[in-house]
């Protein structure tokens, strides 16, 4: 299968309320690099092994939650191809110039049914993953925290959910690989545009735009074990975990950044390709869909957001 | 160290709070409830109280939570407040347990967990 159009969450960037807190969060317990600044106080991260500037950018505010999510397309005439899609489903576009953000090429921005803000782009300055393309080493050294590998996905709640996932599927391209049914209704829907479990997940809510978590991948359950070490170590609340999904088979953990957006790392167990069947998780199931071991649901869990 | 005795109205529960911790993790600490318990940072709102009495230090809350006007007046977040006296408070916030859905059996489904 050849990748083409959407090629991966290109980045997400948060409201912080608190940069020195949120930087030793995100970089001295996390492991990700600061890579810039610019001049509106916006900080420019990326985790270790993504070869593009930046995965995660830091905005200065008075309030919490996600400005927007971004994903990659992979050449221009993708970029044009998605906004005439988008406009044709009746969703407005408009395009942010190169360089308002530093290293990144023009975005085509939208609000999607639901109330979270998109960009999709086709360029990003490429600073590497700190280890040579010829004869490289398996890592690279002087990595922090738990080490997170790369931007994996957002969980988002939205208030407009069928509208949300037929825009997702129509507009997008992006493929459903797994859901979580009550009778008819569908609870939660994991998307994905690759051969992962799901490159962003919507769950049905009264509130439109907020996001439940932004995730990051780890190599191993052992490295979701050292995290939640690290969480306990730097008194960083915890949410839920160390323990595995039953939607996406995932080894997680939950905690929260200084300014109460809820991060996950996990590692993944499963894989999908465009012929490969929907997974259902049954409402009567939820307790074991989310938390494959306790099958108990958890109140901070299912109701904080930001 | 100084200690603070912290009343929640609601329960008439009390607990104490050194002053370098904040409201949330001094009851947490102790294993009291009373409050709801979020994200801990000032972004979820879960933790709002109204402080009838009593002097405080507070970090920054998300103003999508807490407005200019409801901090002036008193209303805040737990998790955001170190006491510097005895403090009185209500609580006002609330954790929202169920993913919403459109039929009822879900809800009952989550609820049954309780």
């Amino acid at each position: 299968m050849a990748m083409t159009g959407i090629l991966r969450p290109g980045h997400v960037q948060l409201r912080v309320l608190d940069m020195d807190e949120s930087l030793e969060h995100y970089c001295n317990n996390m492991g990700l690099i600061e890579t810039d600044r610019d001049d509106k106080g916006r900080v420019y991260l990326k985790c270790w092994d993504e070869q593009d500037k930046f995965s995660v950018v830091l905005e200065p505010s008075d309030r919490s939650g996600m400005d927007h999510m971004a994903f990659k397309v992979r050449t221009e005439q993708d970029l044009w191809r998605f906004e005439s899609n988008v406009k044709k489903f009746g969703v407005e576009t408009t395009r942010i110039p190169a360089g308002e953000l530093n290293g990144c090429g023009e975005r085509v921005s939208f609000v999607a049914p639901g109330g979270h803000r998109f960009d999709l782009y086709a360029e990003k300055e490429q600073v590497g993953n700190g280890i040579p393309t010829t004869n490289p080493a398996p890592w690279p050294e002087g990595i922090q925290g738990m080490k997170a590998i790369r931007l994996d996905h957002c969980l988002l709640y939205g208030n407009d959910h069928d509208e949300e996932i037929r825009f997702f599927t129509e507009a997008l391209e992006f493929e459903l690989t797994e859901q979580i049914m009550d009778g008819d209704v569908q609870v939660a829907a994991f998307l994905s545009c690759s051969t992962k479990a799901h490159d962003i997940a919507f769950i049905r809510h009264e509130e439109a735009g907020k996001l439940h978590h932004a995730s990051f991948l780890l190599g191993s359950w052992e490295q979701v074990l050292r995290a939640a070490d690290i969480i306990s170590m730097k008194d960083i609340p915890l949410d839920v975990g160390p323990t595995r999904h039953g939607l996406t088979r995932g080894m997680t953990i939950y905690y929260f950044d200084p300014s109460g957006n809820r991060n996950e790392v996990f590692a993944e167990d499963s894989y999908r390709y465009p012929d490969s069947p929907v997974l259902t998780w049954e409402a009567s199931n939820v307790g074991q869909a989310i938390f494959y071991h306790s099958r108990t649901l958890v109140d901070s869990f299912m109701g904080v957001t930001s | 160290m100084v200690l603070h005795t912290i009343t929640i109205t609601d329960t008439a529960e009390e607990y104490s709070c050194k002053e370098t911790q904040h409201l949330l993790a001094g009851m947490m600490q102790l294993g009291k409830k009373g409050i709801p318990v979020g994200c801990r940072g000032g972004g979820c709102g879960v933790c709002k109280i109204n402080i009838l009495s009593g002097t405080f230090e507070s970090k920054k809350m998300s103003r999508d939570r807490v407005t200019e006007q409801e901090e002036k007046a008193g209303t805040v977040l737990a998790c955001r407040v170190f006491p510097r006296s005895d403090i009185r408070l209500q609580v006002v916030g609330h954790l929202n347990k169920a993913i919403t859905a459109a039929t009822s059996s879900f809800s009952e489904s989550i609820n049954q967990e309780k």
